[in-house]
């Protein structure tokens, strides 16, 4: 099961922890990965403690260029892209009425805009090859909403939207567009969390505890297989029952 | 025939699954031959593999039937 021998992965955001799992979970289950992102470092060390069948591509998912060039890049050194990953994504946190154009726009260019400009640039490759996986990392604030983060939920709520439309339009043949939806998981980012923050935060979590990447990464995996070429459209909440939706 | 003509011929037949005599001159993809939109879309990219042209959107869609675009691959060729 979940086997993607002869597959090739372009994962954006893999210097992250959630992104590099993923790199590792799909490496493991036999596909070629390409890592990218923006911190050239992680991105070597990550390529390196795979070894074979992962390469690096840096990219500034704010430069529009930059993302527009990427998927050629990607089938320029594995010759194709049949699983792409948008796990790239930034905060910019405020109170709404605080929030300025800069915050909103830096938001939704990356974290939507870019996936939109990436889901385009391999479409075309899987359509000619009657195959594709497509999973977009969301956020359950996408569903939720979150205070100070009217931007971070406007793109990932558009993620949903947007990934939908394209599952409709490329479902004949025999592409798949899903979303995962994280709840709260152990990150760097969350580990400067205070332990009151934690508390408050694992009150709201019925399984009591945060998430790990690899449970996020196992749900990617999943949509990427060939196992889940009957799933197009949804959204998979990994998130220990914060919101049961 | 000219041989473009017979080439986007063939690319329409196989992608479409239809008898070659439907595709006439002024046969349309989507009315007459049975495309949806993304099969246009398909078409289009198979017309700019063979015959190594780039075709831009907004000429892609003034492409309707098989004559519309033997008579845009002849100029753009």
């Amino acid at each position: 099961m979940f086997d993607l021998n002869g597959k090739n992965a372009l994962v954006t955001g893999a210097s992250g922890g959630i992104g590099a799992e993923i790199a590792r979970t799909l490496h493991a289950a036999g596909a070629t990965v390409v890592l990218s992102g923006t911190r050239i470092d992680p991105l070597q060390a990550l390529a390196d403690e795979l070894g074979d069948r992962a390469y690096v591509l840096p990219c500034n998912l704010s430069d529009a260029e930059a993302v527009s060039a990427l998927p050629k890049q990607a089938a320029d050194v594995i010759g194709s892209v049949d699983i792409l990953v948008n796990n790239a994504g930034i905060t910019r946190d405020n109170l709404f009425m605080r929030m300025s154009d800069d915050e909103w726009s830096s938001v939704l260019d990356v974290n939507l805009t870019s996936t939109m400009r990436l889901c385009k640039g391999v479409i075309r490759g899987m359509m000619k090859s009657r195959w594709g996986r497509i999973v977009n990392i969301s956020s359950v604030v996408g569903t939720t909403g979150n205070p100070g983060q009217a931007n971070y939920a406007a793109s990932k709520a558009g993620m949903v939207g947007m990934s939908k439309s394209i599952a409709y339009e490329v479902a004949s043949r025999g592409i798949t567009v899903n979303c995962v939806a994280p709840g709260f998981i152990t990150t760097a980012m969350t580990d400067k969390l205070t332990d009151d923050q934690k508390t408050a935060i694992l009150g709201q979590v019925p399984a009591g505890r945060m998430g790990n990447a690899d449970e996020i990464a196992a749900a990617v995996l999943y949509l990427a297989s060939p196992e889940a070429a009957y799933v197009t459209g949804t959204t998979l909440h990994v998130n220990g029952g914060m919101a049961m939706i | 025939m000219s041989d473009v003509a017979d080439r986007v011929r063939k690319i329409v037949v196989e992608h479409l699954s239809v008898e070659e005599d439907k595709v006439t001159e002024a046969a349309s993809f989507i009315d007459d031959l049975g495309a949806d939109s993304l099969d246009t879309v398909e078409l289009v990219m198979a017309f700019e593999e063979e015959f190594g042209i780039e075709i831009p959107d907004d000429a892609a869609e003034t492409i309707q039937t098989f004559g519309d675009a033997v008579k845009f691959i002849n100029g753009a060729a």
